[in-house]
């Protein structure tokens, strides 16, 4: 008899965060006997630091993962206590919408989820081995299950790693540092070393997280109220906006100043980030206050959002003020801020250092290059943020499900999502720091809106299988709709007469010449108008779902930029739709420079357009693969013809 | 890099006073030690980079023992320090022909291999040693038809396009980082007022652009000298003319014949001018089916040309076929000379009778042919049109493919775009888009982004071996 357990799956993912979360569910929801590995099963889902979802790009992936069939959607519209849509001055392309969660409704939504989803097992323990076996005699190896701390062995086609921040985690303010992940959870000290001996690159990134003030002591009367928005918006496509309403609770802005800062400063040297103790590299794009005092000088203040962290609880969440500072410096500091003069700190800010790997050791599905079957998702990835985790915990969790039911894997390029481009980016480019989603990072924003998510996404979510038969209806409907009431607006003809003529006065629109009349959509177009508008020129037109109007109004609209912007798509294509062989020796490559050459070699490249974006790969790096390309194709054509003959 | 050795004739197959031998890829060294001699008898000491060797080319063919070939001056360049960015020798030796000739086969049969057209370039471009404007360039130096071509060619080889163009590119990227940064960045990242300085921005960047652009055309005819037509009626005596112009000391470079009753091209160098002749059937209402090809041929030829000489009979009165010269010129607003010829003869149609058909501004001469009178006034007259009034090329930018033409012109109509969004008010980011189809489309001119159809068309002109 076994001395230690042994089961078997199809597939394991370890770790049970935002990416685990979504790995696990696409895999049991598509039929696949999956097993969840946690640390602790009270930290399913958690959210260890802001108590948000989406934001400015993020609130895209959340849209975009909806639309395929991920969960984070519709957890956040189940338990959301503020919901705002960012950036309404600017265009629809960075159109962002953010929630604040109530951390403990959020991760209890999650865990309820998982717990009652067929075919998905939790277990709590750590995961300490990798079990591979050798494939063939080049070297690459096959995953075949994990092995835990306590000795018992787990069998499986397929594992996902989604160890998030935890891999060998050591949490730091001042000179005081813990070996624990957030929160005082226990670390994974044992995996590192298994990966290592995978030949797996292991490097250690740090990220942090601001304190939480007890709302009692806080003066809110000298702060600004943000309020939610009055009209509030789903993320999930599945839901209205009345399936959703309710009493939002409001957030609080305040600002640091000189004094705020002149504490920072004078207490500088005692940040383990500048004394050199911390050897993790942080995200510039999420700075510490410590780091953007010293890096804008010139700033006389910095804005501090004060953000409940829900329902349950008084703390509330300094966002902006992630920092490493010793406590007596964060008290200090944090009690110079209007409002936070008799603030009660409950719990330090930290910053935290962990293992992650390099990317580009993975294929645009998340597998890794060299061990079959293994995939990789979220923070150990090196990205940050929740958002950014789940959407690879559910590109990988589909892709490790698609694979061992022999169907074809699913990679969406940079024209088709953000996260598209948040894996291409990780896999290509080598980050020397967690990677944020940004809008700056796609190039096809007007096209990437997170209105549109489910027009270009749904069809690709019905066909892994985790969009239901009615949200795919649902979808095909709006599009219907969509296309004739843009066919409508193109036909009708607004005439040159009182009526028009008078509408455009009101709204301070140029009269029309007379006797010619122009179509509605010509009207759209204009600065001053919008679909909306045109009711008071239109009033027999067919009431049709907000979603249907907005979309209308946005196609038309923007019509000769989105027609622009989808040309340079056209050329992206081009690129990306030369493939390029698997067994090419770069070695061998005539005209390639030694740099190039090493780089295409490590991360060998599916494609040209990747090639291209990896750095230190020339325009004239990418001419020479193309002429390769070219003279391949004639010698095989040529050889083709030759064994033709008779 | 390439792993073969390669070497041509640098200089041109003409006879000049000096020619180069040009040698390029990892045994060039090799090859020279094989075949160089120092006066005193020793191989060449090469350990310096870029020296130049006094000595000479030894024959080292199998049948006869080593053999003194040319006296030359050898140069010697160690890779990436060389055109190429290959270890490379050039080797100056006596201009004839025949004489560059044996130095080149020696050299090969010590193991290089002949260069193919373009391909010392095509190793440059791909050893990042040129751009593609510049890879460009070298193309139209080797086909630099006259002395002005040249140097606008060596004027953008030296990156003079290059720069400016970069310049323009770097401020549009400025002006996109920024926005960017203000989308994701809006805490510390301003947009207040920026439209109006991207507007200006723009502003400077079109005009500069389209300064550019300007000098397309005057590039191409630089390049490829100007169109010109001969027509008239039959008799009027073009092939006399064109004769005259090709006569005495000018050069006729290229000769494409056609059929008595076709089109006749010949191309005249003249003061440094490129002229492409295209002598043309005469033009009259004729129901001969031959002859009414060559009448179309030579109203297609006038269409397509730079400037129209247009040859009448001032011995005979004007007719119909006249008529319908001088309404093609009025429809057409091409640049025309009108040549009063046969002036040796007695006059039967008046200069004032002819302005009356003609547009305001034609320039009409007085000329015989035959005489050879006034070909001078001529000559001087084409060269003032195109040249001194149209054309200056002290110190000028060029652009001269038409490649580059149109992606300024792309570039030139998404900034125009983009003068448009901030005209309308629209929200910054929509900005980007076109900002940076402009961007791209100067990445293009310079090979910053890749565009498989220019890859394509550039190495077309490489002639792609193994």
């Amino acid at each position: 008899m076994n001395t230690h357990i042994e089961e078997y799956y199809d597939i394991i993912v370890v770790g049970a965060g935002h990416a685990g979360c979504e790995a696990a569910l696409a895999a049991a929801r598509l039929g696949l006997s999956t097993l969840v590995f946690t640390v602790s099963v009270d930290s399913i889902a958690l959210m260890p630091c802001n108590p948000n979802i989406g934001g400015t790009s993020k609130g895209h992936l959340v849209c975009e993962l909806d639309a395929l069939g991920g969960e984070m959607g519709k957890c956040i519209d189940k338990t959301f206590i503020q919901s705002k849509m960012l950036n309404r001055s600017k265009g629809p392309a960075v159109h962002s919408l953010r929630a604040q969660a109530d951390k403990m409704a959020y991760i209890g939504e999650m865990r309820r989820t998982l717990e009652n989803t067929e075919h998905l097992r939790i277990r709590q323990g750590e995961v300490s081995e990798l079990l591979a076996e050798i494939v063939d005699n080049s070297g690459k190896r096959r995953i075949t299950g994990v092995k835990t701390c306590s000795g018992a062995v787990y069998h499986a086609k397929k594992v996902v790693l989604c160890t998030g921040v935890y891999l060998k985690a050591r949490c730091i303010y001042g000179d005081v540092s813990e070996y624990t992940g957030p929160n005082g959870l226990r670390a994974a000290n044992e995996l590192t070393g298994s990966l290592l001996k995978l030949g797996i690159p292991v490097r250690r990134f740090k990220t942090g997280t601001p304190a939480r003030v007890d709302r009692r002591s806080i003066d809110f009367s000298k702060m600004e109220e943000q309020k939610g928005d009055q009209e509030i918006r789903p993320f999930s496509f599945s839901n209205e906006p009345e399936d959703i309403a309710r009493e939002q609770v409001s957030c609080w802005l305040t600002y640091t100043n000189e004094e705020t800062h002149r504490i920072i400063r004078e207490n500088i040297d005692r940040s383990p980030l500048f004394s050199g103790d911390i050897k993790g590299t942080g995200p510039r794009y999420c700075p510490s206050i410590e780091d953007k005092v010293v890096k804008f000088p010139e700033k006389e203040r910095h804005q501090i959002f004060v953000e409940p962290e829900g329902l349950y609880t008084n703390e509330m969440y300094l966002s902006g003020m992630s920092s490493s500072l010793p406590e007596d410096v964060q008290h200090a500091m944090i009690r110079t801020m209007p409002g936070f003069e008799h603030a009660d700190i409950v719990r330090n800010a930290y910053a935290i250092e962990y293992d992650c790997i390099d990317a580009t050791c993975l294929k645009p599905t998340l597998e890794f290059k060299e061990i079959e079957g293994l995939y990789a998702a979220g923070q150990i990835n090196g990205s940050s943020g929740y958002e950014e985790a789940a959407v690879q915990g559910f590109m990988a969790g589909v892709n490790a499900a698609l694979s061992s039911l022999n169907r074809e894997e699913v990679v969406l390029d940079r024209s088709q999502g953000y996260i598209g481009v948040l894996i291409d980016d990780l896999v290509t480019k080598e980050s020397h720091e967690p990677y944020r989603m940004m809008t700056s990072r796609a190039e096809y924003r007007l096209l990437l809106r997170q209105d549109n998510a489910d027009l270009r996404l749904r069809e690709t979510g019905y066909r892994i299988g985790l969009v239901s038969q009615k949200e795919y209806d649902r979808y095909l409907e709006k599009k219907e709709m969509i296309a004739a009431e843009v066919q409508r607006m193109q036909q009708t003809i607004a005439g040159s007469n009182e009526t028009t003529n008078a509408f455009l006065r009101k709204h301070g629109s140029a009269e029309l010449p007379d006797s010619r009349g122009v179509s509605f959509a010509e009207l759209i177009k204009r600065p001053e108008l919008n679909y909306e508008l045109l009711f008071e020129i239109d009033p027999g037109r067919k009431p049709l779902p907000w979603r249907v109007r907005e979309q209308v109004n946005i196609e038309i609209k923007y019509e000769g930029y989105i027609r622009r912007q989808m040309q340079q798509v056209e050329h992206f294509k081009k690129l990306e739709g030369k493939k390029l062989p698997k067994d090419i020796n770069y070695q061998e490559l005539k005209g390639l420079r030694l740099e190039a050459r090493q780089k295409l070699e490590k991360i060998r490249p599916e494609n040209i357009g990747q090639a291209g974006r990896i750095s230190g790969v020339s325009p004239a790096d990418v001419s020479v693969l193309m002429i390769y390309l070219e003279q391949r194709r004639q010698v095989e054509r040529k050889e083709m013809g030759e064994r033709q003959k008779p | 890099m390439e792993s073969q050795t390669i070497a041509a004739i640098a200089t041109g197959l003409t006879e000049s006073g000096i020619g180069i031998i040009r040698i390029s890829g990892p045994e060039s060294y090799e090859i020279i030690r094989k075949i160089f001699r120092t006066k005193s008898g020793k191989e060449p000491d090469l350990q310096e980079s870029h020296r130049v060797h006094y000595g000479f080319i030894m024959n080292v063919s199998r049948e006869t023992s080593d053999q003194f070939l040319d006296e030359v001056l050898m140069l010697n360049m160690k890779g990436p320090r060389s055109y190429t960015g290959e270890d490379t020798i050039e080797i100056d030796c006596h201009g004839g022909v025949l004489m560059m000739k044996r130095v080149l086969d020696t050299v090969i049969r010590s193991g290089a291999r002949l260069a193919e057209p373009g391909e010392f370039t095509k190793r440059a471009f791909l050893n990042g040693r040129l751009d593609l404007s510049q890879a460009e360039a070298v193309i139209d130096v080797i086909n630099a038809k006259n002395d002005r071509a040249l140097r606008a060619s060596v004027a953008q080889l030296k990156g003079s396009v290059s720069r400016r163009i970069r310049e323009c590119r770097e401020k549009l990227l400025e002006d996109t980082a920024y926005i960017e940064a203000a989308l994701d960045d809006p805490e510390h990242i301003e947009l207040d007022g920026f439209s109006e300085k991207l507007g200006q921005d723009v502003e400077e960047t079109e005009k500069i652009l389209r300064h550019l652009i300007d000098t397309a055309e005057d590039g191409r005819i630089m390049k490829e000298g100007i169109r010109t037509a001969i027509v008239g009626k039959p008799n009027a005596g073009k092939s006399s003319l064109l004769n005259v112009l090709l006569g005495e000391e000018r050069a006729i470079v290229t000769d494409i014949a056609g059929t008595t009753r076709d089109t006749l091209e010949e191309t005249i160098n003249l003061k440094g001018v490129t002229l492409n002749m295209i002598d043309t059937a005469g033009i009259r209402e004729t129901e001969d089916t031959v002859e009414r090809i060559g009448v179309e041929r030579a109203l297609k030829a006038a269409r397509e040309a730079d400037l129209v000489i247009y040859v009448v009979d001032s011995s005979v009165p004007l007719e119909e076929a006249d008529r319908q010269i001088t309404s093609f010129l009025n429809e057409n607003q091409k640049k025309a000379i009108v040549l009063l010829n046969k002036n040796d003869l007695k006059p039967a149609v008046t200069e004032g009778e002819l302005r009356d058909l003609l547009p305001k501004e034609t320039r009409i001469l007085s000329v015989s042919a035959k005489e050879e009178a006034g070909i001078r006034e001529l000559e001087d007259l084409i060269e003032e049109m195109f040249y001194r009034g149209g054309i200056s090329y002290n110190d000028e930018l060029y652009i001269t493919s038409a490649r580059q033409k149109e992606a300024l012109i792309h570039a030139v109509s998404s900034l125009e775009q983009v003068k448009n969004s901030i005209a309308q008010d629209m929200p910054e980011d929509f900005y980007s888009i076109d900002l940076m189809n402009a961007y791209t489309e100067l990445g293009y001119i310079l090979g910053e982004e890749v565009d498989e159809d220019l890859v394509n068309e550039i190495f077309s002109k490489f002639c792609m071996g193994k």
